[in-house]
């Protein structure tokens, strides 16, 4: 990330909080078509170089939660309570000019499903440099030389040959590193991975969130991770949302949440772990 | 290797390689695989994405041929049968299977009882008692007898996942082979589907549990084989596998799987040092 400052650093625990770029307060999000709320009230802050993770099931609001945060609802959709905040301006008051602005440049996303965010027919390369050059104004040199940079800071294996590269020729772990290069050109402060890795086999997902959480560290980039897996977002953020249809049912320090947690489907997920997980097989860590 | 097998195994595979392609051109999907299920025991197998792990499941059931080695089922060598030979042996139910999707498993056509019957009513069981034991495997899988008059359309997913336990049950298969048998379930049907499949093991059924979920497939088997691009490289108990992995490939599978508490398995630094010792 050449165009990043490299000496950027997460805060360090016990410092002043910085000021949150995203920041969500009590959010509820309605479906206009039947009159339903769907999220009955989310809050959360994502402050440089932290991670916010939130889990849940399918139907949880999760990812519906993220997508009011991106200003990319449902047409019938909407938030009918609370504001959200990106850089300190109230979402609400966005024109769509100033949204396309602000998408890329100050919040980004990746999806599961990193092909359908491609275009197949045209080179992956060339995908990344047209970020840069309606995102960025690069000219079309600079924005090439600038994409092979990205996916050489995606870790991709051999970048000049990827560049050239069609998306139906690279694996799941290859594309999203490739849809990871395109949402941080623009060199957002937060990025949003909504079950980014779900669809990677583990080893797969652990280097796509290692790469994750060395661009944080190395950018200050902010994270939200989303997952239904407990244990992946437990192991990554900061502090954990569990949300269970539409609602927030437990909130706070990764740390307290999973070992204080007060809610009876938060205790569930932990116990199916302890039961079914790896946990059972590892001698008991000392709770430092 | 010195775990004392308990007695003669259900399914005892010795040095399987299977190869796809034209002879001089053939891709190699699997190498020297060496396995033993013996009665009232889970073996596990893990693997991602390339590792063969799908290819072993189906040379198992005789749907692809194996290229060398043996594979002997409760004894009889079936690694040169013929299609008719596979069938007959299918057809006696001494093998069974469940895969991810029920789906495939499952006649979308064909009432819950139905599946469950057929192969009972082939065999000269009178219907009444098909239906009977039907419903008596149910209950096994729990679920509600109401069930066996909907179609497998009419069911939730992980409702239908149990009733293909069920079918596979149903001849009282000595063998059940499951290629990720829980990876498309929600953790309620997944806890619900591995309790299942623990009792069976422990009522004798030998259980060849394949998936790329290291976290289901230790909750049930005793052994585990971790394969990786087609070679077999550790073989364990489920405690050695997991409490003491010696294979870089699987330690840094173990490194890579999210666990809730304590440390994290291994550090970003000992990930990126073991991937550095894997062929690319």
């Amino acid at each position: 990330m050449t165009a990043l400052s490299p000496t950027t650093t997460a805060p360090a625990a016990g410092q002043a909080p910085a000021r949150p770029v995203l920041s969500l307060r009590d959010v509820r999000i309605t479906d206009r078509a039947t009159g339903r709320e769907i999220v009955h009230g989310v809050s959360l802050d994502v402050t440089p170089g932290r991670t916010v993770g939130i889990v849940g099931e399918s139907g949880s609001g999760k990812t519906l939660t993220c997508r009011a945060a991106l200003g990319l609802l449902p047409a019938h959709v909407e938030i009918s309570h609370g504001t959200v905040e990106i850089d300190g301006t109230d979402i609400a008051t966005l024109t769509p000019r100033r949204w396309t602005a602000l998408r890329g440049t100050v919040l980004s996303a990746v999806f599961q499903d990193p092909a359908s965010y491609l275009n197949p027919s045209i080179r992956v390369g060339e995908q990344i440099a047209e970020v840069l050059r309606v995102k960025k104004g690069l000219g079309r040199r600079a924005a090439r030389d600038r994409a092979r940079a990205l996916l050489d800071a995606v870790r991709l294996r051999d970048p000049d040959l990827v560049r050239v590269q069609y998306p139906h020729e690279l694996s799941g772990g290859m594309l999203q590193r490739v849809l990871i290069a395109a949402a941080v050109a623009a060199d957002p402060r937060v990025l949003i991975a909504d079950e980014a890795t779900t669809a990677l086999d583990v080893t797969v997902q652990a280097e796509i969130l290692d790469l994750l959480d060395e661009l944080r560290e190395r950018t200050g980039l902010g994270l939200v991770l989303v997952s239904h897996d407990l244990a992946l977002v437990a192991q990554r953020c900061d502090e954990v949302l569990v949300m269970r249809q539409g609602e927030v049912v437990e909130q706070g320090p990764t740390r307290t949440v999973l070992h204080r947690p007060r809610h009876a489907y938060t205790r569930l997920l932990i116990d199916e772990h302890e039961q079914y997980g790896l946990e059972r097989f590892r001698t008991p860590q000392e709770d430092a | 290797m010195s775990t004392p097998a308990p007695a003669r195994p259900i399914l005892d595979i010795t040095g399987l390689t299977v190869r796809y392609g034209p002879r001089r051109r053939s891709r190699r999907a699997l190498h020297d695989v060496t396995l033993r299920v013996a009665p009232g025991e889970a073996v596990g197998v893990i693997g991602e994405t390339g590792s063969g792990k799908s290819t072993l499941a189906r040379t198992v059931l005789g749907l692809v041929e194996a290229s060398a080695g043996t594979i002997l089922v409760d004894g009889e060598d079936v690694t040169r049968h013929g299609r008719r030979q596979w069938r007959a042996l299918r057809r006696r139910g001494t093998v069974q299977y469940v895969f991810q999707d029920p789906l495939r498993s499952l006649d979308p056509d064909l009432t819950v009882a139905d599946s469950l019957t057929e192969p009972l009513l082939v065999r000269g069981v009178p219907r009444a008692d098909a239906v009977e034991r039907a419903r008596a495997l149910l209950t096994r899988v729990r679920l509600d007898g109401a069930l066996l008059d909907r179609l497998p359309g009419e069911i939730s997913g992980g409702q239908r996942q149990r009733v293909a336990v069920a079918r596979a049950l149903i001849t009282e298969p000595r063998l059940l082979l499951l290629d990720e048998p829980v990876s498309a379930l929600d953790s309620a049907n997944r806890v619900q589907v591995l309790e299942i499949l623990k009792e069976l093991r422990d009522a004798g059924t030998a259980l060849l549990f394949i998936s790329h979920d290291l976290g289901s497939v230790a909750g049930v088997a005793d052994r585990i084989a971790v394969l990786h691009r087609g070679e077999q490289v550790e073989t364990g108990t489920a405690a050695e596998i997991i409490g003491a992995p010696r294979h870089p490939y699987t330690r840094l599978l173990l490194g890579s799987a999210p666990t809730l508490r304590g440390p994290a398995p291994s550090s970003r630094a000992e990930r990126d040092a073991l991937r550095a010792l894997l062929p690319v």
